[in-house]
């Protein structure tokens, strides 16, 4: 297999975890809800998805990852929605909670120096015919089978947004909640729903990092991914299908160490970790003034102007 | 003398815990979402070790207070690439300093396992920084350094800034509403906000430096434990006043203190302090929701 396949490879591989919590959180942030406490999904979800597959079970470890982190964006929407807590800082404060409370079960559990404890893993599985296509084939059909339900999923949420009357009200909320209200739509319930798939989505990329990535769970694993996906919706532009295309420049940003490295250019171990970092600070200021964020978005129906 | 010992410990612990904590009250005060304190803490530490180490003993006693002003500028600095973010192109600056953070992370990682890494090229620390380049110590028999005293002086100067400066209110009324202070008060918005950044990463930046020159006397990647974001907590629980931060951010020096001792004798994670933490947050923002009052009067703005 040449450079170019291994570093396309490595680009599906990592923009996995990445789209799965990006479109979650577009969904949210369409119904006018920005969900920062997305981090502490995916770290839930990580969490979850460790102690469930634990079980022997790789599709129980992602049931268990789904509903950690439906769990923590309950909480979210409890303070954010219900309470009507400012809506950023409770994400941070969720996001904290999340990270604390994962680091102290695990340790409560497996003891400070973690465990060795091996859970089944999500094998790659590859789509008969299709993978024998040039360059693109191993890099979009040697995967695990969670990349496969983004093919199905992302589509799939792009219809019921811009398709489907519950999709319209969900936007609807998003740019004009008290129009929306007017037109008998229930605000409310349609952002908690809208949160709570989120955070679902949020708690599968924690899945995705511990099932079929890393193979064990590790403190504050999700390491900024769920900051990232918040970008990585702003830089798709709050739609589905750009989300998901930011998502994949985002995993070549990571996959670019196995290119470097198979071309010999040395570089500090630490630019490349640091690089989906930076990339996300160029990529927000780079798309400045050209999107368009829904226009009620962290703000609550009747404060809405 | 076991309970002075403990309390100092805790007024020790504190310390960054105030000053980062005033960082983030200054900025939330104007409307400025600093969640990047940890990073422009980790920004001061690296310069205020870079000059110590740079000056050795030539210089005496000067040399920490040469190295607090080499972090506050260096926290101005990594909190003036998210300033400038925001005002030249809109970017978010809680996505933006969040990122800053873990920047910062790897980049104190690259440093102290290459150009600053000490002589012996064995630990992935730097050098120990020269004893005339510590803080001298204000309770003899305790670790408690002048670091503290700084930190509470620097609250008050904060409150007074606040309550008696012009400038204090075009902060105050900035972050109450921007559009108010824009058209009614005619205060640049985008300047201030601009400053805010900036000055609140010279908080963070010294609560760094002083870390440094009271307690570690090195830099190494584990340096904070978090400091800027348990800071956020401690803004936000003293109601962002500069007095309150002093107290709670004992409050908060004694909680992780004792969760350092509880983890020693009982085995208990003291990654719970850090739950706490973020339930007390959760605990305040809901009773101003409830109070009908926003901790920041943020609602109105738009995000991105």
């Amino acid at each position: 297999m040449n450079t170019l396949e291994t570093f396309l490879e490595g680009t599906v591989r990592t923009a996995t975890p990445l789209a799965f919590a990006a479109i979650g959180e577009t969904v949210a942030e369409r119904s006018g809800v920005i969900n920062i406490g997305l981090e502490g999904a995916i770290i839930a979800g990580a969490f979850g998805g460790f102690i469930a597959a634990g079980s022997g079970s790789v599709w129980l470890g992602f049931a268990g990852a789904g509903l950690a982190g439906l769990a923590i964006a309950a909480a979210f929407a409890f303070f954010a929605i219900r309470m009507r807590a400012d809506q950023i800082i409770t994400g941070t404060a969720i996001s904290l909670l999340s990270l604390g409370l994962t680091a102290t079960l695990y340790r409560q559990i497996y003891g400070a120096e973690g465990a060795a404890l091996s859970i089944p893993t999500m094998h790659i599985v590859e789509i008969p015919v299709l993978v024998s296509l040039p360059l693109i084939g191993r890099a979009l059909f040697a995967q695990p089978p969670a990349t496969y339900i983004l093919y199905v999923l992302v589509p799939a949420i792009w219809w019921w947004m811009y398709r489907t009357h519950a999709g319209l009200g969900l936007r609807a909320i998003g740019e004009d909640p008290r129009a929306a209200v007017a037109a008998g739509i229930n605000a409310g319930r349609i952002q908690l729903f809208a949160v709570l798939f989120g955070g679902v989505l949020g708690g599968f990329a924690g899945g995705v990092l511990v099932i079929a990535l890393a193979g064990s769970f590790a403190e504050g694993m999700s390491a900024g991914r769920g900051f990232i996906a918040v970008a990585i919706v702003v830089l798709g532009r709050w739609h589905p299908l750009g989300a998901a295309a930011a998502a994949v420049i985002f995993g070549a940003a990571s996959a670019l160490q196995y290119f470097f490295q198979a071309m010999g250019w040395a570089l500090p171990y630490q630019a490349f970790l640091a690089l989906p970092y930076v990339l996300t600070l160029l990529g927000l200021a780079g798309i400045a003034g050209r999107a368009h964020a829904p226009a009620s978005l962290g703000r609550w129906p009747d404060q809405a102007r | 003398m076991a309970e002075l010992t403990l309390l100092a410990d805790a007024l020790v612990r504190s310390t960054p815990l105030i000053l980062a904590g005033l960082a983030v009250a200054l900025a939330f005060r104007g409307g400025v979402f600093n969640i990047g304190a940890e990073g422009q803490l980790l920004a001061g530490a690296t310069a205020s070790t870079t000059v110590s180490l740079a000056f050795g003993n030539s210089l005496g006693g000067l040399t920490p207070l040469l190295g607090a002003l080499a972090g506050m500028m260096a926290g101005a600095l990594w909190a003036g690439i998210a300033a400038e973010l925001k005002r030249r192109f809109h970017v978010l600056e809680i996505i933006s300093t969040i990122m800053l953070n873990f920047i910062s992370i790897h980049l104190v990682s690259y440093l102290v396992r290459g150009p600053l890494q000490e002589p012996t090229r064995i630990y992935p620390q730097t050098e120990t920084i020269a004893e005339s380049a510590h803080l001298p110590i204000v309770l003899p028999g305790t670790r408690l350094h002048l670091g503290f005293v700084i930190a509470v002086f620097t609250a008050l100067l904060l409150a007074w800034y606040f309550q008696r400066t012009a400038s204090g209110f075009r902060v105050r009324a900035t972050g109450a509403s921007p559009a108010a202070a824009q058209s009614a008060g005619r205060i640049d918005v985008a300047r201030t906000s601009f400053l805010v950044f900036v000055a609140s990463g010279a908080l963070a930046g010294l609560a760094g430096s002083i870390e440094v020159s009271g307690v570690t006397f090195a830099l190494y990647e584990n340096l904070s434990p978090g400091h800027g974001y348990t800071a956020i907590a401690v803004a936000l629980i003293a109601g962002l006043n500069p007095v309150g931060v002093v107290g709670s951010g004992i409050f908060f020096g004694l909680l992780e203190t004792g969760a350092t001792a509880l983890q020693r004798d009982f085995a208990i994670p003291s990654s719970l302090a850090s739950v706490t933490e973020a339930a007390l947050i959760l605990a305040v923002l809901s009773f101003a929701a409830w109070r009908g009052r926003t901790v920041f009067g943020l609602r109105e703005r738009v995000s991105a």
